[in-house]
């Protein structure tokens, strides 16, 4: 398997024959930021592109063919579009904060970003508490949509932000616990471990009843998470208009439905990482010619393809399941899916200590 | 009828009778309330659902004309009322007796003018507060300068008027507030993708949680019944196309058998299974139509797909019979407009192929889903009692209990001949008015199976008079439409263009009872139950 | 200048006169290369991407549903992401009869619409009044209200009507000029100027 390290190794080998080791730092910072930000909006652009074809197969329709080959550059013209759309500004609302919010979206996206393990040493932060930063870094997006909807000074978007408030904080308890039954079973929270340790298995199997328990609530809280249906309350279409969202036009409306789209990444890419072996290539012991064969796929591929099956997954839901009433959501939180997931992470604990993990 | 006559002369003895299709009662005012409350209430009369009051602006009085049918005994009953005054018309309210009269009221004091005594809500209902005139008044001035089009926002009263009979027998006026001082009011509509079009809910909430919903209609009011007042018997057709713009086969069918028994126009055979062949096959689109929307509205927007595709398939046999998508304007007085396409029995058979499957893929992708059962079951409760008192017919109607199938109580045109089940659902909730539309699709197809191969031959359309003059005098009719009973109250005097054409349609009762049902419910809750009743607004709006 | 869409011969539209009209008016003044191809780069997008505002009082609201499903399809052109937020959609589609009661609220949404907004007014209602000409609470068409850009006849249109007509739409934005020289815009606001709403300042 290539190992991305190398590469950048020699970029910052290189970097330091020329220039003082501060410099060399801060143009590495500056690279990766560039870097992450293109693959941001390319993510972004092609998981609206994916979306609205998956949803258009699920249809008997087409969906977007005109605008390119097999209409690729249709989120291309979306996006010129809104870049350029007039950003109203409104009377009598804060307009600081109406106008900090979609950033807040974005930065708890842009954050979370940084710890995902994207290949073969291809990360850009890893240290020892990985997953524990992305669980902190992946709740500031609530804050923004709460601010969003207070901001607006619109009841819709009112009702949103509260609805939104409400089923962030019972979700991110069930993805805090199932993540935690994960980083149980793992013994460590650095992300590059819980990805070496499934270099022969992965996690979903070598776990067996507890992981795929944990997977499932952690798919379904997941989804929860990035406000995607059949949990969209907060941008119900057919009851809040538009949700938290109503009054944002432009490039700020722009930020909130591109932030939609790499919650679901993310999601995905969080649960490849803890069930599906991160980058690891799919290994079955005694194979060995198979295995061979699966080492020479690039890492960076096996994490995203397998992130945007995952994804597929989740849009799947959307697209067969009907919206969720707000008591019978927080209901399914904390009568069904908080005590499963206790008693769930027990059960792992006993796993380990009686060592009937394969 | 004799029977009725009897009993209501004894005790009201300054009551007159008028024989006809349906009796007719002529009450003054005074004692108008307490005749209504004997006709509800006593066991031999039960005349418990109250069809509509049709405003009237008689040449000699204002008035109003009550239509009345008892569930318990199918049997009919109309009442004439007229308002003493010329300058200021007022009459007693039965709002107190029928939950539904408060709104038939308002619709009146709109039009009219007339002021109804007792009726605790008595703001206009179609059009805007600040609306010079009554519309449907004989000598309304309709100078585009009097109501010019503005674009300023409709002024808004947060108070009501009722009008109160004091007990000398002075008449005063009160303003009461719709909602409490302190109440959240959170405005849904016009322009909001849940309400089926442009209906206004003015909903005070508690939280999540409905306290009080005032409904606003009339952002469509296009006043069809009074262009028909201008126009010839013929001309008002194309109207019903426009109204329920998914009934139009029996919208038009409704209007055309009312004006056919006022000519004594006896129609072909074959004419009346065209007719009724196109009445079920636009029941069927219609319900697909519903099942679509109303699942979207749940959030799962892949069925609607799913069940246009057959919509689309019945679109596809009207078209190449009545040459349109959706105004087809395809019944007319004596008959139908053209023949039927060469290929429509063999495109309806392909269609009745696939209906049984069709209905299985719903059931599997929809009804069983257990986020769908969760939001349906139980979620607006309407029980029998309450859905006569509402008027919500059709099946909604029969969801709760109510066998209000026209077609069953009332057969009109074949439908005596035909072999159907009346679909009726006891338990009143979203899910049964969900599933009895499901239900009415198969039972629509098979009426179409058993006519399918037997369209007897014959002509279409009888030869009818260019000039069509109906003689003097009022006639009622109803048929069942997609969303309820449709009816159609016709005034002649004696020239080409009608008097009065009232028309009934479902939708308003059934928009009216939104605000029963929701209360206590959650604003989702709001979006299944205004779903599952299935209203159109340019139906109830006219 | 030929302004056409992919798939569609030129000499397939209907009202290409208006068209060359147009693109004469805007090649008067020039134009700068620069700032030209970016033109051609933003009404690329802009064109390509136009979002309706879910709107629909009657019928034609119904084949807007069809247009929408599998056999028409608008999602092909991209058209399918309708907002029901006026701020984040481009164009309404004055799909169905506007009666006076309406009319303050269509012009408010027509307000609330982000630049570049544009209106298609969609069926005889729409257009003029249609078969609601007698009424007393029927506007005579939607241009009383709001400057529309494209008249879509037909009671109610067929979807494929509709489908050129926003066709239509999208080659009218495609010689917009957003750099300076002639604007579509500054149409608009002469429009807004000599249909003021009392009471409110710009």
């Amino acid at each position: 398997m290539f190992d991305f390290s190398i590469l950048t190794n020699w970029i910052h080998s290189t970097l330091l024959g020329f220039m003082p080791e501060w410099l060399a730092v801060t143009a590495e910072c500056v690279l990766i930021g560039v870097v992450l930000l293109l693959v941001y909006a390319l993510l972004a652009l092609f998981y609206i592109y994916f979306e609205r074809k998956v949803c258009a197969a699920f249809q008997c329709r087409l969906g977007p063919n005109r605008v390119g080959p097999f209409g690729l550059l249709q989120s291309f013209a979306d996006m010129f579009k809104m870049l350029i759309k007039e950003l109203i500004s409104l009377n009598y609302t804060d307009k600081f904060l109406f106008a900090l919010a979609p950033y807040l979206v974005i930065l708890a996206s842009m954050l979370a970003f940084a710890v995902l393990p994207w290949g073969n040493g291809l990360q850009v932060l890893d240290f020892n508490i990985g997953i524990f930063f992305l669980m902190a870094v992946s709740s500031i997006g609530v804050l923004g949509i709460l601010l969003a909807g207070w901001s607006s000074n619109n009841k819709f978007t009112l009702i949103g932000a509260l609805r939104s408030g409400a089923q962030m904080v019972s979700y991110e308890l069930s993805i805090g616990l199932s993540i935690l039954t994960m980083v149980v079973f793992a013994g460590t929270m650095s992300v590059t471990e819980i990805v070496q340790a499934q270099s022969n298995t992965w996690f979903i199997i070598s776990g067996h009843i507890p992981a795929i328990i944990a997977f499932i609530i952690y798919l379904i809280a997941g989804t929860a998470e990035t406000n995607r249906g059949p949990f969209d309350l907060p941008e119900a279409e057919s009851e809040l208009t538009a949700g938290y969202h109503t009054e944002y036009s432009g490039i700020h409306f722009g930020f909130f439905y591109l932030a939609e789209y790499l919650n679901l990444f993310i999601v995905s890419g969080v649960a490849t990482l803890l069930f599906f072996g991160g980058w690891m290539p799919l290994h079955i012991p005694g194979w060995e010619g198979f295995n061979t064969v699966m080492d020479y796929i690039p890492s960076v591929i096996w994490f995203i393809g397998k992130a945007v099956v995952i994804s597929f997954i989740i849009i799947w839901f959307k697209w067969t399941f009907p919206r969720l009433r707000i008591d019978q959501m927080l209901s399914l939180e904390w009568k069904y899916l908080l005590p499963i997931n206790l008693v769930n992470l027990v059960l792992m604990v006993l796993i380990i200590v009686y060592g009937i993990h394969l | 009828m004799a029977l009725i006559q009897e009993k209501i002369a004894a005790q009201f003895p300054e009551a007159t009778f008028e024989e006809g299709d349906i009796l007719l009662v002529n009450i003054p005012d005074a004692k108008w309330h307490s005749l209504a409350k004997t006709l509800r209430d006593d066991a031999d009369l039960k005349f418990d659902f109250l069809v509509t009051i049709v405003g009237m602006d008689w040449p000699e009085a204002y008035g109003c004309m009550y239509y009345l049918t008892s569930t318990e005994h199918n049997t009919h009953i109309s009442v004439k009322v007229t308002a003493e005054s010329r300058e200021n018309p007022m009459l007693h309210s039965i709002a107190d007796l029928w939950s539904i009269a408060g709104i038939f009221e308002r619709e009146v004091y709109d039009f009219f003018g007339i002021v109804f005594i007792g009726n605790p809500d008595m703001r206009r209902l179609f059009l805007s507060i600040d609306w010079k005139g009554y519309p449907l008044r004989k000598d309304y001035d309709e100078s585009p300068e009097l109501n010019p089009v503005t674009t300023e926002s409709e002024r808004q009263s947060d108070f009501t008027n009722t009008w109160v009979e004091e007990a000398d027998g002075k008449i005063v006026k009160k303003e009461e507030r719709v909602f409490a001082e302190n109440d959240f009011v959170v405005n849904i509509g016009p322009q909001h993708p849940a309400t089926h079009g442009v209906l206004r809910f003015r909903t005070a909430v508690d939280g999540e949680t409905i306290k009080k919903i005032d409904v606003y209609m009339g952002y469509i009011h296009r006043g069809v019944e009074k262009i028909c007042e201008k126009l010839t018997y013929p001309q008002t057709l194309h109207f019903m196309d426009r109204l329920d713009y998914f009934s139009a086969h029996p919208y038009h069918h409704g209007l055309c058998m009312t004006i056919e028994q006022a000519a004594g126009i006896e129609i072909s055979r074959r004419a009346q299974v065209i007719r009724v062949l196109m009445d079920e096959l636009s029941r069927i689109a219609s319900h697909c139509l519903f099942l679509g929307t109303f699942c979207m509205d749940l959030g799962a927007t892949t069925m609607l797909f799913y069940t246009l595709r057959v919509r689309e398939q019945i679109l596809d046999i009207m078209e190449k019979t009545c040459g349109a998508r959706m105004t087809f304007n395809y019944d007319c007085i004596g008959g139908v407009m053209q023949d039927l396409a060469p290929d429509f029995v063999e495109d309806v058979k392909a269609l009745l192929a696939v209906i049984p499957k069709n209905i299985k893929e719903y059931n599997q992708v929809f009804t069983g889903n257990v986020i769908a059962r969760n939001r349906m079951e139980g979620v607006g409760v309407l029980s029998r009692e309450d859905a006569i008192s509402w008027s919500v017919t059709g099946p909604s109607g029969r969801g709760s209990g109510w066998a209000c199938d026209v077609r069953k109580t009332d057969p009109y045109s074949i439908y005596s001949e035909l072999e159907f089940d009346e679909v009726v659902r006891t338990e009143g909730d979203s899910m049964a008015r969900f599933k009895v539309r499901l239900d009415e699709i198969v039972q629509s197809a098979r009426i179409i199976e058993q006519l399918i191969d037997n369209i007897p031959e014959g002509e279409y359309c009888v030869k009818v008079p260019k000039v069509l003059k109906l003689p003097k005098g009022h006639w009622f009719r109803t048929v069942e439409g997609c969303r309820g009973t449709f009816g159609v109250y016709l005034e002649s005097d004696g020239t080409t263009s009608p008097y009065r054409l009232k028309l009934v349609p479902p939708s308003l009762t059934a928009a009216a009872a939104v605000d029963h049902l929701t209360r206590g419910s959650k604003i989702a809750d709001l979006i299944t139950i205004g779903g599952s009743l299935d209203y159109i607004v340019p139906d109830m709006d006219r | 200048m030929e302004v056409t869409t992919k798939s569609m011969p030129y000499d397939a539209w209907k009202d290409n006169e208006y068209i060359e009209g147009l693109v004469k008016q805007l090649q008067e003044s020039g134009t700068n290369v620069i700032v030209g191809s970016l033109d051609k780069l933003i009404n690329w997008g802009r064109s390509n991407s136009l979002w309706p505002l879910t709107f629909a009082t009657s019928c034609c609201g119904i084949e807007f549903v069809s247009l929408g499903a599998a056999r028409y399809d608008m999602a092909r052109f991209g058209w399918e992401v309708a907002r029901s937020s006026p701020r984040q959609a481009d164009f309404i589609m004055v799909a169905g009869t506007i009666v006076h009661r309406m009319a303050p609220v269509l012009r408010r949404l027509y307000d609330q619409l982000a630049e570049p907004k544009y209106v298609i007014a969609c069926g005889a209602c729409a257009v003029s009044g249609g078969p609601f000409k007698k009424s007393y609470h029927v506007v005579m068409g939607c241009d009383q209200i709001i400057p529309v850009d494209v008249y879509l006849p037909g009671c109610p249109p067929r979807p494929e009507a509709m489908i050129y007509s926003i066709m239509q739409l999208s080659r009218k934005v495609k010689v917009e000029k957003f750099f300076g020289g002639v604007n579509r815009q500054e149409k608009q606001e002469e429009f807004l100027k000599s249909h003021p709403i009392e009471g409110v300042q710009d």
